[in-house]
C-alpha cells in the first residue's frame, strides 16, 4: 500500500494526544478515510489550517496500521470560509457534513456520488444562490436517493397507484412506509403535507431550482420537517447537527 | 496482562487523554520503580484535587474556593471580559501578562456535529454577568479554528444588541491551531491589536 493520493472534503476533526488531530475526510476515490494529521494543532503547523472542516483538500496519505497518516495537504477550495461569519449557514453546512459521514458508514468504501453531492452542496451553500434551508433539504433528499431510500413521490408507496395531484389540497405522506400513499392505503398517523410541499420535495430531488426558489416559506418549512422526519426514520441514529440548524426565517 | 494491581494501574492510566496502552505501561513501570514517597505524594495530590478543586461560580475557571483567584482579585479591570473555551486558555493568556480584565470560560465550543449546541456552553452565565452594565468590552478569544470562529460569530451576534465593544484577538494567530500553543509574543500582539467584530 504505502503512499496514495486523493482529494476530499474534511468532515470532522478530533483532538488526538498532545497536538495531533484525527481528520475524517470524504475522498473522491477512497470513500470516507480517517487519518492522523500530525502536529496540526501547533500554531507553526504547515497544514493545520488546511485540515479544517469544509475544506476541499488535495492529500498525500501514508497507509498506517490502524489509521492512515496525512503527509501532504494542499487546499483546493476552503468552502468553510464564508460560513464562519454566518452562523445559520455554519449550522446548515455542519448538518451536511454529518449527513455525508452517516451515509458512508464503511471506511474506504468508494462513495463518489456522495462526494460529488457534498461538493455541489457546499458550493451552493457558499454561493448563497439559494435559501440555505433549500440547499440542505436538497442535499438530504439526494443523499437518501444515492443510498436507495428516496421517498416515493409519484405513486402510492403501498399499492403503486398514481399519486393524487390536487394541487390545492393536501396529500398523505407515510414516513415509515417510505412516501406518499393513496387515500385507500393511507395508514393511521400519516402526515398530510400540502400538495405544493410535495411538489417542492420533488423539485429538490430533481434539481429543479426554478420551482424550488419560487416556493413559499410555509411550504419550505413543512418540507424541512418532513425531510428531517423521513431521514431520521431511515437512519438508525439521529443526525445530531439537524437539531442545531438555525433558519433565518 | 499483568497481575492484579499492576494491570489495574495500567488500565487506569490508559483512560487518561492522550495516553495509549504503551504509554500507560511505560508510566506504570516508572511509578513501580520510583521512590514510594514520591508516588504517595502524587496520590495525595490527586485525592486533594478531588476534594478541593471546583469550577469558579462566576467565570467557570478552575478554583479552590467558590470563586477563582482572578475573580477575587480587586485589582483586575472589571470593565473587560475575555471569553475562552477552556481553563487552560486562561492559563495561556495569563502567561503573557497583557490582559488585566477577567475571564469567562465557555467549557467548549459550539460543535453541532458532536451534538454540542449553544445551550450546552456557559453562554447564559455570560449574559447574566453582562446584565448590570459594568462590562464595556468582551474579547472573544476562542481558538482560531473553524469551530472557534463560528462560536465567536454566534456570541458576537448575541452581544451586539447590548451595545458593548465586541473584539477578537487580531489575526496573526495561525488558523487551525489551539490558543494554548501560541507563543507568548504572538499571543501578546494578537491581544494588543484586537479588532472590532462587526456582525
Ligand atoms: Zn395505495
Ligand atoms: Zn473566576
Amino acid at each position: 500500500m504505502g503512499l496514495y493520493g486523493d482529494d476530499g472534503i474534511v468532515l470532522r476533526t478530533q483532538k488526538l494526544g498532545e497536538a495531533d488531530r484525527i481528520i475524517t475526510i470524504l475522498t473522491r476515490h477512497h470513500g470516507r478515510v480517517r487519518a492522523v494529521g500530525k502536529g496540526v494543532r501547533r500554531t507553526k503547523s504547515r497544514f493545520g489550517a488546511r485540515l479544517e472542516p469544509f475544506t476541499h483538500v488535495d492529500l498525500l496519505l501514508h497507509t498506517g496500521r490502524s489509521l492512515d497518516v496525512i503527509t501532504q495537504a494542499e487546499t483546493v477550495r476552503p468552502y468553510g470560509a464564508p460560513f464562519v461569519t454566518d452562523y445559520p449557514r455554519y449550522t446548515v453546512g455542519t448538518a451536511m457534513l454529518e449527513t455525508a459521514e452517516r451515509f458512508t458508514p464503511q471506511e474506504k468504501e468508494p462513495a463518489m456520488r456522495q462526494f460529488l453531492l457534498l461538493v455541489g452542496g457546499l458550493r451552493a451553500l457558499g454561493d448563497d444562490s439559494h435559501e440555505p434551508r433549500l440547499v440542505l433539504d436538497a442535499f438530504l433528499l439526494r443523499s437518501l436517493a444515492i443510498a436507495g431510500y428516496a421517498p416515493a413521490l409519484d405513486e402510492c408507496v403501498l399499492c403503486g397507484a398514481p399519486a393524487p395531484t390536487d394541487a390545492g389540497g393536501s396529500l398523505a405522506f407515510a414516513v415509515p412506509a417510505g412516501g406518499l400513499t393513496c387515500r385507500s392505503c393511507r395508514p393511521a398517523g400519516a402526515a398530510t403535507p400540502a400538495a405544493r410541499t410535495v411538489a417542492l420535495m420533488r423539485a429538490l430531488l430533481a434539481g429543479d431550482w426554478a420551482t424550488a426558489d419560487a416556493s413559499e416559506r410555509r411550504h419550505q418549512a413543512e418540507c424541512s420537517g418532513l425531510v428531517a422526519a423521513y431521514l431520521q426514520w431511515h437512519l438508525e441514529h439521529a443526525i445530531r447537527s439537524l437539531r442545531h440548524v438555525e433558519h433565518l426565517h | 496482562m499483568y497481575e492484579g494491581v499492576v494491570q489495574s494501574l495500567i488500565d487506569e492510566l490508559g483512560r487518561l487523554p492522550g495516553i495509549g496502552p504503551k504509554g500507560a505501561q511505560r508510566i506504570a513501570f516508572h511509578l513501580i520503580a520510583a521512590d514510594p514517597a514520591d508516588v504517595r505524594r502524587l496520590a495525595a495530590t490527586l485525592v486533594e484535587m478531588t476534594q478541593r478543586v471546583r469550577f469558579c461560580s462566576t467565570c467557570g475557571n478552575v478554583a479552590q474556593e467558590d470563586e477563582c483567584q482572578i475573580c477575587r482579585d480587586q485589582r483586575r479591570d472589571l470593565s473587560v471580559i475575555c471569553v475562552v473555551e477552556e481553563p487552560k486558555d486562561v492559563a495561556a493568556i495569563e502567561k503573557i501578562r497583557e490582559f488585566r480584565g477577567r475571564y469567562h470560560v465557555l467549557g467548549g465550543v459550539i460543535s453541532p456535529i458532536d451534538g454540542i449546541g449553544p445551550d450546552d456552553l456557559r453562554i447564559r452565565e455570560l449574559m447574566a454577568r453582562l446584565a448590570d452594565g459594568e462590562v464595556t468590552e468582551v474579547i472573544l478569544a476562542t481558538d482560531p479554528n473553524l469551530e472557534g470562529e463560528a462560536t465567536a460569530t454566534y456570541l458576537a451576534r448575541m452581544l451586539k444588541p447590548l451595545g458593548l465593544r465586541v473584539t477578537r484577538p487580531a489575526s496573526g494567530l495561525p488558523v487551525g491551531g489551539d490558543l494554548e500553543y501560541a507563543d507568548e509574543v504572538t499571543l501578546g500582539r494578537a491581544f494588543e491589536g484586537r479588532r472590532l467584530l462587526d456582525v
